[in-house]
């Protein structure tokens, strides 16, 4: 029953928005006094009827209605209620199906809250949207159809992976998608403001909003998969240079330059083109994310799906909408053209320009280092990964410059700033950083030549970046942001710099030395829970005069069959203790990996003070500037 | 004479290309020497030259009763059905490691049939299998 509802609704929703498609066309060359109430009618009725879709297939997973072919796949009668419902999301069909679900949301939030705005401007958005729309209603209609049915109905499915079941995953790919999907209305009223001329002080205020929006939704997004990959895959690490991960990093290098963008469009009308070709670049970033995920023409191990014909599909779409916008572009750049206003080189906007560069860069490095291995291979078929120590030997080099150029150039002034004379608290901060960071570093073993630029300069930066708290320059919003930042960055060089591990095969009752711990198992207990078989083993880990108390697990699930390993962590506030084990051969032998990791929580931790500026940034009511 | 703004436009876009250009080689060169190639054990044996230094991956099966564990390392036989390689590893397997089943090991060569390992990738379910591993199976 709840199969029909879904599909019909769908082909509801891209009738609704053909017809958008070509009324508002019609419309968008008259001079318009009133936006069409039709308009945002018809959007709201689009958007009911693919939720209404969205929740059928969300209730053929509760009701795990077999003869849905998506169900049957992903869904089993003994998995939890709560994987049942994520579930829904956790595979191709259905994670399309939310795609759209935002993207129509997305668009009806849009018309209701740009009732300031220019009525052409609205209609032009409104068109792009639902070209964006179509292009999924039809993808999904035509290759991913969440609704396909199977007869005879199947008395049981197949199956959730069961390392998807977890809650932080559950909730990764819907975070993550607002992220990427809020991107499209950028996308989308970029062009719109191109074609509309308007693009200037107030269209950037406007749009601000959603960029924030955005790059709030898709920090928190990586970071649950950071902490997911963390926990789970047992690996004792946050980030491996994955291409899915990857994928993910790189519409944020687009969109955090942009948001700095938007900043100096709004307060000093500068930089118009660069914050369209931005804007462009960001959406294409995550509708290519999409499609190198979902293709399965990445080489990683997160790859799911693997039918080509989708990834073509997703592929033509997106060089579609790249010739439209970049049509749309060199036809209309010229239309928003205002007073040139003069600004020097030592001014905030140069800052800002300087950002962007580095995040230019740092996106290149990672685009070449992800899409490398599919050209090689179109190229002369050789098979090749690119590891972390390309992207290691890339990156940090130049974070030592970034971190310089972070640690003054927020506090620059707009147009003009003096080049400043000896500060002094600067040089006595500069001096305690170093002092601060010899201490740490000959405790560190494996230091080597860069760290310690590196180190000096972020607690330098930490540093700077508590004072700034402390002066009225800046926006609270930006102050968090920053702080966040070089928090991040400290953590994770020290984390780095600190992190050990020792890898073992034990027996029960074994013990191990190293360093100056000991590590004992001292038991296996097997049980059958719910849908798996469960073996904890008890690791006891044995300091001078501490004893921590591990207790990781090996699952074994049969539906489908699947072996998991849940990392035990210990988390303080310095440091994380992580243990996990796997089972060999069958003659009692445990695989075993612990893993020192410093620090671990701050990573964690400055990751969302860093999104908690983007919230700030969007309730700031006053809008008193700097 | 060129006025002192043209001057410095042209100093400007002169500083952009040769930073970029330096990214350029930078990256390329980077490129060059941490990109890991995939082989088969077969496509070992038919090497002309072994680089000691060089990262390689390799895969195949995990040859059925070819796991031996001691305190410290784990060995096995990756097999392509043509060809054998003697794996030796200290580190973390992946929860589906098993005799019978396709696996993916990254490390350096000793020779053309021993490779010390230190990674030994994870797949997700026991129905994935690394696109290189299916791909080097179906050759032989």
């Amino acid at each position: 029953m709840s199969n029909y509802f879904g599909n019909y609704s769908l082909y509801f929703a891209l009738i609704a928005s053909l017809y958008l498609i070509i009324k508002s066309y019609l419309v968008s060359n008259k001079a318009l006094k009133y936006l069409d109430k039709n308009f945002i009618l018809i959007t709201s009725i689009q958007t009911l009827m693919i939720t209404i879709s969205f929740i059928s297939l969300v209730f053929a997973f509760i009701y795990s209605d077999f003869s849905n072919e998506t169900v049957f796949n992903n869904s089993h009668t003994l998995k939890p209620m709560f994987y049942k419902i994520s579930g829904s999301w956790g595979n191709h069909e259905g994670s399309l199906l939310l795609w759209l679900l935002v993207l129509s949301v997305f668009l009806f939030i849009f018309l209701l809250k740009s009732g300031s705005q220019n009525i052409k401007y609205r209609v032009l958005t409104l068109l792009f949207q639902q070209i964006i729309i179509a292009g999924f209603l039809i993808f999904i209609l035509l290759t991913s159809n969440p609704f396909n049915m199977i007869f005879p109905i199947p008395s049981e499915g197949l199956g959730l992976n069961p390392i998807l079941q977890d809650p932080a995953l559950a909730i990764h790919p819907p975070i993550l998608y607002l992220g990427y999907v809020g991107t499209s209305i950028i996308f989308s009223a970029s062009l719109a403001s191109l074609i509309t001329g308007n693009i200037g002080e107030a269209w950037a205020r406007h749009i601000k909003k959603w960029v924030l929006v955005s790059w709030i939704f898709l920090t928190i997004g990586i970071l649950l998969g950071s902490i997911w990959a963390y926990y789970e895959l047992g690996w004792g690490g946050f980030w491996f240079w994955d291409p899915v991960e990857n994928v993910s990093l790189m519409p944020w290098f687009c969109l955090t330059a942009l948001l700095h963008t938007v900043v100096v469009l709004e307060r000093r009308n500068l930089f118009k083109e660069w914050t369209i070709i931005l804007s462009i670049t960001t959406f294409s970033l995550s509708m290519s994310g999409t499609f190198l995920v979902r293709s399965g023409i990445l080489n990683s191990i997160h790859t799911f799906a693997n039918d080509p014909s989708r990834g073509l599909f997703i592929l033509s779409f997106l060089f579609i909408l790249i010739l439209m916008a970049l049509t749309i572009f060199f036809f209309n750049q010229n239309k928003s053209k205002g007073a040139i206003k003069e600004s020097f080189i030592f001014s905030k906007e140069t800052a800002i320009l300087v950002n962007n560069w580095f995040m230019m860069f740092f996106l290149s490095v990672v685009l070449v280092g992800t899409i490398y291995p599919i050209f090689l291979e179109v190229l002369n078929g050789s098979k090749i990964s690119v590891g972390p120590p390309f992207y290691h030997n890339l990156l940090i080099p130049f974070l030592i410059p970034f971190l310089v150029f972070m640690s003054f150039g927020p506090s620059l002034k707009w147009i003009k700033d003096n080049v400043r004379k000896f500060e002094f608290d600067l040089f006595v901060i500069f001096l305690i950083s170093i002092l601060i960071s010899y201490f740490i570093l000959i405790k560190s073993e494996k230091s080597f030549l860069l760290s310690i630029p590196l180190i000096i300069l972020s607690f330098y930066l930490l540093i700077i970046t508590i004072k700034d708290f402390f002066s009225k320059k800046s926006y609270l919003s930006q102050k968090v942001s920053h702080f966040g930042f070089s928090l991040l960055i400290l953590s994770i060089l020290l984390n780095s710099l600190f992190s050990f591990e020792f890898n073992s095969n034990m027996k029960v009752g074994d013990q191990r030395v190293f360093n100056d711990k000991i590590i004992i198992l001292k038991d296996v207990i097997v049980q059958d829970i719910d849908n798996y078989k469960s073996l904890k083993a008890n690791f006891e880990i044995k300091n001078k005069n501490t004893t921590i108390p591990l207790t990781p697990e090996v699952r074994i699930y049969q539906q489908p069959f699947t072996i998991t390993s849940e990392a035990a962590i210990k988390t303080t506030l310095l440091s994380d203790n992580f243990l996990v084990f796997n089972i060999l051969k069958d003659d009692g032998y445990y695989n075993i990996r612990y893993q020192y990791k410093p620090l671990m929580i701050w990573i964690w931790m400055s990751t969302i003070l860093i999104s908690i500026g983007g919230v700030l940034s969007i309730l700031r009511r006053n809008e008193k500037k700097y | 004479m060129y006025g002192k703004k043209v001057k410095f436009r042209a100093l400007f876009i002169f500083l952009i290309l040769v930073s970029i250009i330096l990214a350029v080689i930078l990256v390329v060169k980077s490129l060059e020497e941490n990109v890991v190639y995939f082989k088969s054990p077969t496509d070992i044996r038919n090497l002309s030259e072994i680089k000691n230094s060089e990262k390689i991956r390799v895969g195949g099966m995990v040859k059925k009763d070819s796991i031996k564990i001691n305190d410290k390392e784990i060995f096995f036989i990756i097999t392509d059905f043509k060809n054998e390689l003697l794996v030796t590893f200290n580190g973390s397997v992946p929860n589906l490691f098993e005799e019978g089943k396709g696996v993916v090991a990254e490390g350096k060569l000793r020779d053309k049939s021993f490779l010390t390992a230190d990674k030994i990738l994870a797949k997700h379910d026991e129905n994935y299998m690394p696109p290189e591993v299916s791909e080097a199976l179906k050759k032989n």
